[in-house]
C-alpha cells in the first residue's frame, strides 16, 4: 500500500502549494455490464471552488456518490489530506469532512427545519434529551450566517427546493464540512435563488471550504470557479485553472469530437402542423403557452431544469390534466387529461424518467416492449403471447437493441439499451406525433448519436418530434426551431439560423439584451 | 460462461415459485392419498373441494388485487355481511331466487366503497380495508344480531352439498373451475391481465403506457366485492346458516394463500396457477391433519411459516447471489 | 413578549408551525370527541360517570392504550405488526403458568411478560429486517406461528383464576385514587414512550425512517438497529399486555388475545398516526384506544345495541384517514403559500 501511494506520489506532477484536501486517483465503477467511471481523477483544495463539467452519462454523479460514501469503488483510491481512506458508508464520509448536497434534496418533511439540520447530532440537554430550544438557536444561528431567513421551527414539508438545499448548506456547515459537493444545484432555482446560493457558497470558500461544483451552465462555471475539470466516458480528461481555458475548449474536450459529426444533417420540407397546443394553462406553469409542431419537423423546447417543458409535455400528453387551453392533433382537440385518447390520435410520449416513468423495471423487456399496444395486439380480446413476442422481437431488433433474452427485466438493460425499449414501445405505435423528454440523458455517446440519428429519419419520414433537451448541443444539433422555456412561460422562440448557445441561454435565463 | 450457468441454475426454481408451490402440492396430495387413512377417498375428496371454495373464491380476486400492488382486508367482512342480508331478506319472504343475485350485488356495492376510498380518493387501501373489515362485519351485527337464519330450502342446500349424479364430483366444482378458468384468462392473456400486471409493477409508468390505473383498481374492488357476495351465498347454503360472524377472520388465509401462492405484495409479480396450488395445498394440509388426528394447530403454524418463507426464501437467495457475485468480482 | 425577545429573530416572525397545529387539533378534536361522548352519555344516564363505571372504562382502556403505543412505534417507521394479538396470547399463557405452578412474584411475572414480548419483537424485526420481507407479511406469517405456539403449549387447558397467586390478582383488579393499576402502568409506558419519542435522538429517528427511508440512509442513520428497536419494543409492550390480561381476567386459554390486531391497528389510525409512516404521536393513539374504550362503554348507557360497535369502530377508521388526507392536503396548501409569501 504504502509503496503505491510514494510511487504515485512521485509520477503524479505536483499539484500545487498544499496538499489537496480531499483527492480520487485513478477511480473506477461499474455496475453489471455498465463501466460508470473507468479511470477517474480530482483533487479539490480548500478555498477552491472546484468545477467538473462533462455531458449527462460522463460519470460525474457515479463519482459524487463515491466520495459521499454511497458507493465503493472497484479500483483507485480516495485520499484526505493526503492519506489513503476507505468509506464503508455515508457516515464515513461525513465525518472525513464531506458534505453532498444534491440536485434533489432529501429531507425529512414530518421533521422541522431545525431537526433536519441536526438529525442524529441534534443538540442534549438534562438525561440526554434533546434540547430544542438550543437546538433551534444554532439553527437560526446557521442561517445567520448564510444569510437567509428560515424559521427553524417549521416542518421542511412544503419549502421550495432552493430553500430545501439552504438546510443541507446549513446542515454541512454545521459539522465544519471540509469539503462541500454540489451537484447541480441551481438546476432547479430561479435566477434570484441562484445568486443567494451563490453569495453562501463564496462566503463558504473564503472561509476555507473545498467546493466541489457540479454545472452545465457555463456563466456559473466561469463565475463561481477558479479551477475546472472536464469528464468523458468515466474518465478525467483534463484539469486547468478557470481562466487558462475557454468555453469553446471545454465543450470540445467533453463532447470529444466534432459537432457535424455528433448531428445527422437533414434538409427536410416540413408540411402541415399536425400538434396545435393554444393557450395552454396547469399548475406549475405560469403562463399560457401555445406552440405548433409541423409534419417533418423538430422542434426543441429548452430551458433549465424546472422551467415547465415536462409540464407542458405532460399535459399535453394527458398525464396531467390542464386547466384550459386547448391540444390539437390533426386539427382534432385532444380531452384533458386522458392519455389513452393522445394514444389514440396518434401521440407518443417518451418521458423524462426513464427508470420511473418509461419502463416497468421488474417486467420484461417483451412486456415493456408492447405494453401500450396490449389491445391492438389481442386477437378476439385474447393475447397468447406469440404475437407479442414477435413484436417485440421486431422492433427491438430495428433499433438494435442489445439484451439477453427478451424475457429479462428490463431493470438489467444498461441505461442506452433501456432507452431504445422505450422508444421500441412507443414507435411501434406509428405515432404521428412523438414527444421526447430528455431522450440522451444518461445513456453511453455510441446510443446518443443512435437516437439523434433515429429521431432525425422519423422526422425526415414526416412525423413531427417535439424533443425536451437540457443539453445545448443537442437542442443546437437537432432542432429545426427552438422554444426556449423560462419559468413557467415560452419566453422566446429561435429558429435553426438564430439559435446558438448563447441566444438560447440568454433566454433561459432571462438575461436577454435590450432590445 | 460457467458462471452465468451457475447464477441461472440459482435464479431458475425461485423465478418459478409458483412451479415450487405446485410440485409440493402434487407430492402431498400422493403423499397423503397413501398414508393417511380415508384421504383418498370420494367422499374427502368432496369435503376438500367444500372446503376449499370460499377460499378459492376469495383469493381469485384477491390475487388480481395483490399484483395491482393493493390489498383487501375487507373480504371475509363482505362474505359475513350479505349472508346476513341474505337471512334478513329471507325473513322477510323474498325468493331465493331474487336474494342470490341480490347478494352479489350487495357484495359488488361493497367493493365499490372500497374502489371509491382507494382508488378514488386514492387512500391506502390497507387502513382503508381495515376499516370497511370492521365496519361491514359490525354491519352484519346489526342486521342479525346473533341469531341464526337457518330454515334455508333443502333444494339449494342439498345442491350444494351434492356431487353430479352417481359421480364423485361435486356440483360446485364446475363453477368453481370455470370462474378459476375466467380469472386464469383474464390476468394471463388479456390486454386487461397486461395492465394489472404494470400497475402494480409501477403506477406511474403504467400510467405513461396509458394504463387507467385508478379506474383498472376501482374495478378490481368491485369484482372482489361481488366475489365475496357470491361466497357469502355460498357459504350460507353451505352451512344452511345465514350468521353475522360467517366466515370471521378468513380474509388472513386468503392473503396468506395469495402470497403463498408466489403473489408480491409490492405488486407486479405472481400468477394465478400459484395460488390455485396453494390453496389445494392448505385446504388439503388441514384436512389430511383432521384425518390424522393431528391437532389443527399445528397447521397455524405451519401457515405462518410457509408465509414468511414464501417471501423470505427468494430474499435471502437473491442477497446469496449478491455476495457471491461479488467474492467473485473480488478474487477476479 | 418578554418571552419571545428572547427567542431567536426567525422564529419571532411565526408562533407555532402549522402542522404544530394541526397536530395539536387532532389530538384535541379526539379530547373533544371523547368529551362530547362522555358528556351526551352522561346526558342520558349520569351512572356513566360513576366511579365504579369509570373504573370499569379504564380497566377495558389499560391493554388497548398499551398495545396502541407499542403499534405506534412500529407504524412510524413505515411497518404494522399484526402480531400483537398473538404475542399477547402467548405471553399471558406463559405468565400464567409460570404463576401457578412455580407462583413467582409479581415484577418477576412482569419481567417475564415483557421478556416473551421482546423475544418474538426480535423474531418479527430480525425477519423485516434481516429477511427484507414486508412487515405486513412478516406479521400477518408470525401471527399465525405464535398463536400456533400458544396452542401447543397450552393444548386444551386453561389457566384459572384459582390457579393464580393473589397478590397477582390483586395486582389485576388494585386501583390507587380510583385508578386502577394496570390503567396507570400503561400510562405510564405510554408517557416514556411519548417523552423517547420527542425528546431523544432515536425516537427521532423513528420519525426520520418513516418520513424518508432513502434520506435517513444517506444521513447515516442506523436503520437496522432503529427498527429492530422498534419491533422488540413493540413486542415487549403485547407481552406486557399479556402479564396485565393474565392480571385482569385471571382465567387464560389459547385464545387470549385473538383478533386484538385489529383493534390496535384501529385505535392507532383514529389516533391520526399515518398507516405509512413518519407522522403522529402516542399520545394520539392512546387516545385513540381510550375512544374506541368509551364507545364499547356508551353503547349500552345509550340503549345502542351492543352490536352497532364494530360497524362505528370501522366508520371511525374511514372518517379518520379521510380527515388525515383532506387535513394533510390543506396544510401542504398552506405550507406552500407560507413559502411563497416568504420568498417574496
Amino acid at each position: 500500500m504504502r509503496l503505491g501511494a510514494s510511487l504515485a506520489a512521485e509520477i503524479q506532477p505536483d499539484p500545487g502549494p498544499a496538499v489537496p484536501v480531499a483527492a480520487l486517483r485513478g477511480v473506477a465503477k461499474r455496475f453489471g455490464a455498465v463501466k460508470a467511471l473507468t479511470d477517474a481523477h480530482l483533487e479539490l483544495h480548500g478555498g477552491e471552488t472546484h468545477a467538473l463539467v462533462g455531458e449527462n452519462g460522463a460519470g460525474k454523479s457515479t463519482l459524487i456518490k463515491i466520495l459521499a460514501g454511497l458507493y465503493r469503488p472497484d479500483a483507485g483510491s480516495i485520499e484526505i489530506d493526503g492519506r489513503r481512506v476507505e468509506f464503508d458508508g455515508t457516515a464515513a464520509a461525513a465525518a472525513a469532512g464531506i458534505a453532498v448536497i444534491y440536485q434533489e434534496p432529501a429531507l425529512f418533511g414530518d421533521l422541522t427545519v431545525a431537526e433536519n439540520i441536526f438529525i442524529g447530532r441534534q443538540p442534549r440537554g438534562r438525561f440526554g434529551m434533546i434540547d430544542r430550544a438550543e437546538m433551534n438557536r444554532r439553527a437560526a444561528a446557521l442561517f445567520e450566517r448564510l444569510g437567509v431567513a428560515l424559521d427553524p421551527d417549521r416542518p421542511a414539508k412544503g419549502l421550495s427546493i432552493a430553500d430545501q438545499q439552504l438546510i443541507e448548506i446549513a446542515g454541512a456547515i454545521s459539522v465544519d464540512a471540509r469539503v462541500l459537493v454540489m451537484d447541480e444545484p441551481t438546476a432547479a432555482l430561479s435566477g434570484v435563488e441562484a445568486e443567494r446560493l451563490f453569495g453562501v457558497v463564496e462566503g463558504l470558500r473564503e472561509a476555507g471550504t473545498a467546493v466541489l461544483f457540479i454545472s452545465h451552465r457555463f456563466d456559473e462555471v466561469e463565475a463561481l470557479c477558479q479551477r475546472v475539470t472536464v469528464m468523458r466516458d468515466g474518465a478525467h480528461v483534463s484539469t486547468d485553472p478557470m481562466d487558462a481555458v475557454t468555453v469553446d475548449e471545454l465543450i470540445g474536450r467533453m463532447v470529444g469530437r466534432s459537432f457535424e459529426a455528433m448531428f445527422p444533417h437533414r434538409s427536410t420540407e416540413p408540411g402541415p402542423a399536425v400538434l396545435e397546443v393554444d393557450r395552454l394553462r396547469r399548475g406549475g406553469l405560469a403562463g399560457e403557452v401555445s406552440f405548433s409542431v409541423r409534419a417533418g419537423e423538430i422542434v426543441a423546447l429548452a430551458g433549465l431544469v424546472g422551467a415547465g417543458r415536462s409540464e407542458v409535455v405532460q399535459a399535453v400528453f394527458g398525464i396531467e390534466p390542464r386547466d384550459s387551453g386547448t391540444v390539437r392533433v390533426d386539427g382534432r382537440r385532444l380531452p384533458s387529461g386522458r392519455p389513452q385518447a393522445a394514444m389514440a390520435a396518434g401521440v407518443a410520449l417518451v418521458p423524462e424518467d426513464r427508470r420511473q416513468q418509461g419502463l416497468l423495471l421488474d417486467l420484461s423487456i417483451m412486456r415493456n416492449a408492447t405494453l401500450v399496444r396490449r389491445k391492438s395486439l389481442a386477437r378476439f380480446g385474447f393475447l397468447t403471447g406469440r404475437a407479442e413476442r414477435r413484436e417485440a422481437a421486431e422492433w427491438t431488433a430495428r433499433l438494435r437493441t442489445r439484451y439477453g433474452s427478451l424475457h429479462d427485466a428490463a431493470g438489467t438493460l444498461s441505461g442506452g439499451n433501456q432507452q431504445k425499449v422505450v422508444l421500441a414501445k412507443w414507435l411501434s405505435t406509428d405515432p404521428k406525433v412523438l414527444i421526447v423528454d430528455e431522450p440522451t440523458r444518461g445513456i453511453d455517446v455510441a446510443t446518443k448519436a443512435e437516437v439523434h440519428r433515429l429521431l432525425s429519419d422519423l422526422a425526415a419520414d414526416g412525423v413531427a418530434v417535439l424533443m425536451v433537451s437540457s443539453e445545448l448541443l443537442e437542442v443546437l444539433g437537432m432542432a429545426d426551431r427552438v422554444l426556449v422555456m423560462r419559468e413557467g412561460s415560452i419566453a422566446g422562440e429561435l429558429d435553426r439560423d438564430r439559435a446558438t448557445e448563447e441566444s438560447v441561454m440568454r433566454l433561459a435565463t432571462g438575461q436577454e439584451a435590450p432590445a | 460462461m460457467p458462471t452465468r450457468l451457475r447464477e441461472s441454475a440459482l435464479m431458475r426454481p425461485l423465478a418459478t415459485w409458483d412451479a415450487a408451490v405446485i410440485a409440493a402440492t402434487a407430492a402431498f396430495l400422493i403423499i397423503a392419498a397413501a398414508s393417511v387413512e380415508h384421504f383418498g377417498t370420494a367422499r374427502n375428496f368432496g369435503y376438500i373441494v367444500l372446503d376449499l371454495a370460499p377460499i378459492l373464491l376469495l383469493a381469485l380476486a384477491m390475487t388480481l388485487i395483490v399484483t395491482t400492488g393493493e390489498i383487501d382486508l375487507s373480504v371475509a367482512s363482505t362474505v359475513g355481511l350479505t349472508s346476513a342480508a341474505m337471512g334478513v331478506m329471507w325473513n322477510a319472504g323474498i325468493p331465493l331466487e331474487t336474494i342470490m343475485p341480490a347478494a352479489v350485488l350487495l357484495g359488488a356495492a361493497l367493493g365499490a366503497v372500497n374502489g371509491l376510498f382507494t382508488a378514488g380518493f386514492g387512500l391506502p387501501s390497507l387502513a382503508v380495508t381495515i376499516g370497511t373489515l370492521a365496519l361491514y362485519r359490525g354491519l352484519s351485527y346489526v342486521l342479525l344480531g346473533d341469531t341464526a337464519v337457518a330454515d334455508w330450502p333443502r333444494d339449494f342446500t342439498s345442491w350444494t352439498l351434492g356431487t353430479i349424479g352417481e359421480s364423485p364430483i361435486p356440483n360446485v366444482l364446475i363453477p368453481l373451475a370455470a370462474l378459476a378458468a375466467v380469472f386464469g384468462l383474464v390476468l394471463h392473456a388479456t390486454p386487461v391481465g397486461r395492465s394489472v400486471y404494470a400497475a402494480g409493477a409501477s403506477p406511474v409508468a403504467a400510467a405513461y403506457a396509458g394504463v387507467p390505473v385508478r379506474r383498472l383498481k376501482f374495478w378490481l374492488y368491485v369484482v372482489s366485492g361481488s366475489m365475496a357476495g357470491l361466497t357469502g351465498v355460498f357459504w350460507t347454503l353451505r352451512y344452511s346458516s345465514a350468521r353475522a360472524d360467517n366466515a370471521f377472520g378468513l380474509e388472513l388465509t386468503v392473503v396468506a394463500v395469495v402470497l403463498l401462492g408466489g403473489v408480491s405484495i409490492f405488486g407486479g409479480k405472481g400468477a394465478l396457477p400459484g395460488v390455485l396450488a396453494a390453496v389445494v395445498l392448505l385446504t388439503a394440509l388441514q384436512n389430511a391433519l383432521r384425518l390424522a388426528h393431528v391437532s389443527t394447530e399445528a397447521l397455524t403454524v405451519v401457515t405462518g411459516s410457509l408465509l414468511i418463507v414464501a417471501v423470505l426464501a427468494p430474499n435471502l437467495a437473491a442477497s446469496a447471489r449478491r455476495t457471491l457475485r461479488a467474492r467473485r468480482r473480488r478474487t477476479a | 413578549m418578554t418571552a419571545l425577545g428572547e427567542r431567536p429573530a426567525a422564529t419571532a416572525r411565526t408562533g407555532s408551525t402549522a402542522l404544530d397545529l394541526v397536530l395539536r387539533f387532532r389530538a384535541l378534536g379526539l379530547v373533544l370527541a371523547l368529551a362530547a361522548l362522555v358528556a351526551a352519555t352522561t346526558a342520558v344516564n349520569a351512572r356513566f360517570l360513576s366511579a365504579q363505571s369509570l373504573r370499569d372504562l379504564l380497566f377495558a382502556a389499560a391493554i388497548t392504550v398499551l398495545l396502541a403505543t407499542g403499534m405506534t412505534v412500529v407504524v412510524l417507521t413505515r411497518g404494522i405488526d399484526l402480531s400483537v394479538g398473538s404475542v399477547l396470547g402467548l405471553s399471558a399463557y406463559l405468565t400464567g403458568s409460570l404463576l401457578s405452578s412455580v407462583g413467582v412474584p409479581v415484577p418477576l411475572a412482569i419481567l417475564t411478560g415483557l421478556a416473551v414480548g421482546a423475544a418474538c419483537g426480535t423474531v418479527n424485526g430480525a425477519i423485516v429486517h434481516f429477511g427484507r420481507v414486508p412487515p405486513l407479511v412478516a406479521t400477518l406469517g408470525t401471527l399465525y406461528v405464535f398463536r400456533g405456539v400458544v396452542y401447543f403449549v397450552a393444548g386444551g387447558s386453561r389457566i384459572n383464576a384459582s390457579d393464580l397467586p393473589g397478590a397477582f390478582l390483586d395486582f389485576g383488579s388494585g386501583t390507587v385514587l380510583g385508578v386502577p393499576y394496570l390503567f396507570a402502568l400503561a400510562v405510564a409506558v405510554l408517557a416514556v414512550v411519548a417523552v423517547f419519542l420527542s425528546r431523544y435522538r432515536s425516537g427521532r429517528d423513528l420519525y426520520a425512517l418513516g418520513s424518508n427511508p432513502e434520506a435517513a440512509r444517506l444521513s447515516g442513520i442506523p436503520a437496522g438497529r432503529r427498527l429492530m428497536g422498534a419491533y422488540v419494543t413493540c413486542g415487549a409492550l403485547a407481552g406486557l399486555g399479556g402479564v396485565l390480561y393474565a392480571a385482569r381476567f385471571g382465567t387464560v386459554d389459547a385464545s387470549a388475545g385473538y383478533g386484538l390486531e385489529l383493534d390496535i391497528v384501529a385505535a392507532v389510525v383514529v389516533g391520526g398516526v399515518a398507516i405509512f409512516g413518519g407522522s403522529g404521536t402516542v399520545v394520539g393513539a392512546g387516545l385513540g384506544a381510550l375512544l374506541l374504550a368509551v364507545i364499547n362503554n356508551a353503547l349500552p348507557v345509550l340503549s345502542v345495541s351492543q352490536f352497532w360497535q364494530q360497524a362505528i369502530v370501522g366508520a371511525l377508521i374511514l372518517a379518520a384517514i379521510a380527515l388525515d388526507r383532506l387535513v394533510g392536503a390543506r396544510t401542504a396548501r398552506a405550507l406552500r403559500r407560507k413559502a411563497a409569501a416568504d420568498a417574496d
